[in-house]
């Protein structure tokens, strides 16, 4: 691949040739090309799992590819740690700040240096007010960083970057937590670096913001690199055009293998009265999460509903404010004809609203609790399991050997700690515990996030079935590909609020990409 | 990968498993003894002499064992109460606190009351005293644990210094007896305190004991309220996601633990000492803590190392004013069972791994 430069004599500072980096069951990144110019804000633009990343670890020193080779100011390098990745002059600011909350700008900044060395703070103080006056921002150094807002954080990471003599600086997501005066003001600030000579690379998921700061665009899709729009071509299109072409490599292309293409509407879901409503669901954001923004939706017996987004977009929250673990703060949710915004977790899971979460160890199961007991988790107390509150084994163990058997769960036993199964049959537990009898409206978290193809598969077609049997079923998920393939209705979640709901056909895949990426239908 | 994760390598046959596990705990404690053997050498004491004195006297004399019986009483409540609390993911560090505040108010209450009235019905009323009392001393660290996720461990570390002078205060102030000069609480005359077993000097309080650490035992693992508890304790995510009321869990472990604990305080005054004096602490809670982890939270294992706490507590007070080695060292020598026996958990644990692999 030869450069297509704007500047004749700028020549690449990093340049990757066909890296691959393979984890257990997945290859992240398959044969990847990439320079990365001076005077460039590079922006790589893909979907959750496209292989952003990796790459971003690769470069940054967390990991080292399988094969391929980086190369830096032409010849080349191995980076073996952040440190070294520093010291070659790839700064990394990440998506959530990384500064120590209690400490001050300053000190923040002077962290790392030698420790046999007094900080040197006239030096730091000489050189921070070099920088920021030359790039027009004002950053206090005696400020503490719990003080400062995550646009300010920012600018000190940034900052951080800049001290170093980084002549790379990747901003990883940079913009998913800010304003948009804060992403407004990074666009100059980048701007503005890359017109001292620094090479940007950019990573963000909306495509108004590749479109309107960068120079070069790159597109990853399931961990190949499937566009790339240069600096020429970026200046002679205008937005819509470069947009359309962008979403196009994004989300197109792929009409399938299989005769279908897309998964068929089904007539009968809508004709009934729905089983769930949310009627403007409202929950406040917090500092590290998305809040709900009005949030309406219906969902019919036997539908599938998907939700579709970047992740950490409030799908989460959604689930969280559905199954009853947080509170919502406005709005109303009914369940089959029945307001259920202020029961608990118990009562909606008794009144049929059943969810899986996608934090399997984390919140769906008890690691270190016998297979049999998970099962029971949200039933503890109750009979035939329990007469007079007194555990009865024999119940519970005879319950526990039925549901291995029907949802095949793998393991050696009844009573081997849930921990110790794999991913998807961690999965079958939670299936089997959730879709026991009673269950009107299952909600899906990510439910194929982490499994192998087989589980994928099975675990797809389960929630067919379910909705097939008249179960309105509530899918979120980051895999449009899964949405695609199962969904009647997908609707897209962007900063907590509903975009829009497309009915799933032939362009359901345009559309929806268009509203992930923060366009329009 | 779809895969059956086989736990190789773990024993599987039970004996061989016991074999191991008594392997584990008792090969440890010879290592401690030597270790403490050292620094009794050091100090120049026999350390032969030390532990054969402790052995006789705590174990091997008929007025020994009766101590060492009596002494499992209030030790056993607390370690009933420590369970409970631990086994929920709560640090309930504060027991001491609970224990002399709960002694206190039965100390004040049971001779006044037995003057009254039949002394069965004033120890009912002194043992439901120093519940109430115990249990209020609990309250502040469990509201801030149950709504606003306030460390316990501090919380209920400073109610214990509090409670602690506060108990202190209480009986040179207030429950002082005004018949002698010895700064103390009246005394609950003999005939009037709990009954001891057969013709011997042991409290029934040590069989109320028993039957309390059993009951929680069972409480844990065989009622569903004791594996709610659990549930809050080894992942409290997926108790909010159970919906399980978690707050209220909170408190009530809170509640039974520091009640059990004041119970204990109880069962020691009405049992066996009659009064409390001033400047008295015993912190059972900071020798009982450890023996509990070192049980691994199981009842039935508790009252094993109850027992050996108990003994070496009446051994070591008889050496300490025998041999002059302080009353402190038995804290010592449990110190270094814990951390001896910690290595070589992770020891087995590095070899149990390399195996498998």
């Amino acid at each position: 691949m030869t450069a297509t430069s704007h500047q004749a004599a700028a020549e690449p500072i990093v340049t990757l040739e066909r890296i691959t980096k393979a984890f257990p069951g997945v290859v992240a990144n398959d044969n990847v090309d990439l320079q990365i110019l001076p005077g460039e804000v590079h922006v790589l633009l893909g979907e959750n799992g496209a292989g952003k990343s990796t790459l971003i670890g690769l470069l940054s020193g967390l990991q080292q590819p399988d094969s391929g080779s980086i190369q830096i100011d032409g010849t080349q390098r191995a980076i073996n740690s952040p440190r070294h990745a520093l010291s070659l002059g790839i700064g990394t600011v990440f998506q959530h700040a990384m500064l120590v909350p209690t400490l001050t700008v300053a000190e923040n900044l002077l962290l790392g240096g030698p420790w046999w060395e007094r900080p040197r703070k006239e030096r730091l103080r000489e050189k921070v007010d070099e920088i920021s006056k030359s790039l027009g921002i004002a950053v206090d150094l005696d400020a503490y960083a719990h003080d400062l807002s995550l646009g300010e954080q920012q600018q000190v990471e940034i900052l951080r970057a800049l001290i170093r003599d980084s002549r790379v600086l990747i901003l990883d997501e940079s913009t998913s937590m800010l304003t948009p005066k804060g992403i407004e003001e990074l666009g100059s600030l980048m701007r503005r670096l890359v017109n001292r000579g620094l090479a940007i690379i950019f990573i963000t998921h909306k495509l108004n913001e590749a479109v309107s700061f960068g120079d070069r665009i790159s597109v990853l899709k399931l961990g190949r690199k499937v566009g790339e729009i240069g600096p020429d071509r970026f200046k002679s299109l205008d937005k819509a055009e470069l947009t359309t072409q962008i979403v196009e490599m994004m989300f197109g292309g792929q009409h399938s293998e299989d005769d279908a293409g897309f998964h068929k509407p089904n007539p009968l879901s809508t004709a009934e009265p729905p089983v769930l409503v949310l009627d403007g669901v409202t929950l406040e954001s917090t500092s590290t999460a998305p809040g709900l923004n009005s949030v309406h939706l219906e969902l019919h017996p036997g539908e599938l509903l998907g939700i579709a987004g970047i992740d950490g977009n409030g799908q989460k929250q959604l689930a969280d404010a559905l199954s009853g673990q947080s509170r919502i703060e406005s709005g109303s949710i009914t369940l089959n004809g029945k307001r259920i915004e202020t029961h608990s977790v118990g009562e909606r899971r008794d009144a049929g609203l059943r969810y899986l979460t996608d934090d399997r160890l984390g919140e769906g199961t008890v690691s270190t609790f016998p297979v049999s007991l998970n099962f029971l988790l949200k039933q503890i107390g109750s009979p035939p399991y329990w007469r007079n509150q007194i555990e009865r084994r024999a119940d519970i163990d005879q319950h526990a050997e039925h549901l291995i058997q029907d949802y095949d769960v793998r393991t050696p036993s009844a009573h081997t700690p849930v921990g110790r199964l794999s991913g998807g049959n961690i999965q079958k537990v939670l299936l089997a515990r959730e879709l026991s009898d009673g269950a009107k409206v299952v909600i899906f978290n990510k439910p194929t996030y982490g499994l192998d193809l087989s589980n994928t598969v099975s675990t797809r077609q389960r929630i067919r079935d379910i909705a097939a049997s008249g179960l309105g079923v509530l899918l979120i998920s980051t895999d449009l590909e899964e949405l695609l393939e199962l969904c009647d209705r997908i609707a897209v979640m962007d900063a907590g609020t509903i975009t829009g709901i497309v009915e799933n056909g032939e362009n359901a895949r345009t559309e929806v990409g268009r509203l992930m990426v923060g366009l329009s239908q | 990968m779809e895969s059956t994760t086989t736990p190789a390598g773990t024993v599987t046959d039970p004996i061989q498993a016991m074999i191991h596990r008594l392997l584990l705990t008792l090969g440890p404690i010879l290592i401690a003894l030597i270790i403490a053997g050292l620094i009794l050498i050091a100090i120049g004491v026999n350390p032969l002499e030390y532990y054969g004195y402790v052995i006789k006297r705590g174990l091997l004399s008929p007025t020994g064992v009766q101590q060492t019986l009596t002494r499992m009483a209030p030790m056993l409540f607390i370690a009933a109460g420590l369970i409970v609390a631990f086994r929920a993911g709560i640090w309930n560090l504060g027991v001491d606190g609970q224990f002399l505040l709960g002694a206190v108010a039965s100390a004040a209450s049971a001779p006044l009351l037995a003057a009254v009235m039949p002394s069965w019905l004033a120890l009912i009323i002194a043992f439901s005293l120093a519940t109430t009392v115990a249990m209020a001393w609990s309250l502040l660290p469990a509201l801030l644990k149950a709504y606003h996720g306030v460390n316990e461990i501090i919380t209920t570390l400073m109610m214990t210094f509090l409670g602690v002078s506060l108990a202190n205060v209480m009986v040179k102030l207030v429950f002082l007896d005004p018949g002698t000069t010895v700064p103390q609480t009246r005394t609950l005359p003999v005939e009037d305190r709990m009954f001891r077993l057969f013709d011997t000097t042991i409290s029934s309080g040590l069989l109320l004991g028993l039957v309390a650490i059993i009951a929680v035992h069972l409480m844990m693992t065989r009622t569903a309220f004791g594996l709610k508890l659990r549930v809050v304790g080894a992942n409290p995510r997926a108790a909010v996601h159970s919906g399980l009321g978690v707050p209220s869990l909170t408190i009530a472990v809170f509640a039974i633990s520091a009640a059990l604990a004041g119970l204990a305080g109880a069962v020691d005054i009405l049992g066996v000492q009659g009064n409390v004096r001033a400047d008295w602490n015993p912190a059972y809670g900071l020798a009982v803590i450890p023996a509990v982890f070192l049980a691994r939270l199981n009842g039935f294992a508790s009252i094993g190392f109850v027992f050996l706490l108990s003994v070496l507590s009446i051994g070591g007070e008889s050496a300490a004013r025998r041999i002059g080695v302080p009353t402190t060292f038995t804290l010592v020598l449990i110190a270094i069972v814990l951390i001896v026996l910690a290595i070589a958990e992770y020891a087995d644990h590095r070899y149990q791994n390399a195996r498998r692999t």
